[in-house]
């Protein structure tokens, strides 16, 4: 296949992963280098490379609009990202000597696991209990706006929420994925934040999480140009026209096909990796 | 009240800064890799994509300096490479500039938290570590 070709594709590809990727909430990453992998036959060191270059882009460039409307809880942003980084670097590093078939495998799961959490029905956790000890130390409680009004809230069991995180930096440097899925889990049911806030502080930290990674992969030489230039302009392009679309749209039929698509290609990442085929 | 308001003011302001700063991040570091690109593909118009398998020794730009030596050459994939670095050091930028609003806060704890982070993204980028 020739470069031009070869670029092509993946830029197509890319658009419609991140366009996905934003209107179900399963983020661009977790489709690229499924396509990237399966379909293009590139190996998955390079894929993730250029999966961890479109994560920044994305997450960047959403987080500004939220930063600027004051949802994200900078604080909480910040302190999680000790734990995440540190995760991300370790992960980053552990890929190098992971077999690629490995790797794979844990994708799949992921990638299942990820889609379940986009179908499941998201229960409001939230209080208003300010006593954990943690939380004012850190000075973590907080408030947002929404619809005018002012909402606080405040946050509960912050070690248990740290140490999710880890994990979540964990995966999102081996795999080369924002691990959203994760992310939110440790801010929902963990620290009982709401949705807002923890679905806009998750994205405001995949940038910094992505990027202490992203630094490792590009001096083992797996963020390749050619790769990574459709692929981050692809996902991101596509992403910000699906945040437009997001505001008009229902998505919950989407999701479903979506989620479905998503299993598919999971298990012959799994399949593929299971018989050394990566 | 005074002070709430001014502290307010204060917060909404550094919110503002940041969310311009990561935009404009994003947007011109995009661009370094868009004018790259198309250089790239201009030069490579007949060569052959293959990335069927990882082959890192033959990464010519795996290093910030070698990266800023395939600028001046005006090579395509140095470009494209610049922009990702770029891209790459936006989200750092913006830890950078928290860590002084923090300082002007006198927030110290979190002016700690702050180069707690910058000491974990200097030791990945010691290149050591990936090797």
């Amino acid at each position: 296949m020739s470069v031009l070709l070869f670029t092509l594709i993946v830029l197509i590809g890319a658009f419609l992963a991140g366009l996905l990727g934003s209107l179900t909430g399963l983020g661009g990453g977790v489709i690229i280098i499924p396509l990237l992998t399966l379909a293009l036959g590139v190996d998955i060191h390079y894929a993730i490379g250029a999966s961890i270059v479109s994560v920044i882009a994305t997450s960047s460039g959403s987080a500004a609009a939220y930063v600027k409307e004051g949802i994200t809880n900078i604080r909480i942003g910040m302190f999680l990202e000790i734990a995440t980084t540190v995760g991300a670097v370790c992960g980053a590093i552990v890929a190098v000597y992971l077999n690629p078939d490995y790797i794979a495998v844990i994708f799949g799961c992921i990638l299942i696991f990820s889609a379940i959490m986009t179908l499941k029905k998201k229960v409001d956790h939230t209080t208003q209990d300010n006593t954990d000890k943690w939380a004012k130390f850190f000075k973590l409680n907080g408030s947002y706006p929404d619809k005018g009004k002012e909402h606080t809230y405040a946050v509960k069991n912050v070690p248990g929420g740290f140490f999710m995180m880890l994990f979540a930096g964990t995966l999102s440097g081996l795999l080369g994925i924002g691990s959203g899925a994760l992310k939110v889990i440790a801010m929902d049911n963990i620290m009982r934040l709401p949705f807002k806030v923890s679905t806009t502080t998750s994205n405001f930290m995949m940038g910094v999480t992505a990027a202490a990674s992203a630094i490792v992969y590009l001096h083992r030489g797996q963020i390749d140009p050619g790769i990574a230039m459709p692929v981050c302009i692809g996902v991101l392009t596509g992403a910000t026209i699906g945040s437009k679309i997001l505001i008009k749209t229902k998505t919950d039929k989407l999701k479903v096909v979506f989620a479905v698509v998503v299993v598919f290609l999971a298990i012959q990442m799994i399949y593929k990796g299971l018989s050394g085929a990566m | 009240m005074g002070t709430v308001n001014k502290d307010n003011l204060n917060d909404k302001d550094i919110q503002l800064i940041l969310g311009t700063l990561l935009r404009a991040g994003v947007i011109i570091s995009m661009s370094i890799v868009l004018i790259g690109g198309i250089i790239y593909l201009v030069h490579n118009n007949g060569v052959i994509a293959d990335y069927k398998v990882f082959k890192p020794e033959l990464s010519k730009f795996a290093s910030i300096a070698s990266i800023f030596k395939g600028v001046l050459t005006f090579h395509g994939d140095a470009i494209v490479q610049f922009g990702v670095l770029m891209l790459i050091f936006t989200p750092i930028a913006r830890i950078v500039f928290a860590l002084f609003s923090f300082l002007i806060e006198r927030d110290y704890l979190y002016v700690v938290i702050g180069l707690i982070i910058l000491a974990i993204i200097t030791i990945s980028l010691n290149g050591g570590l990936a090797h």
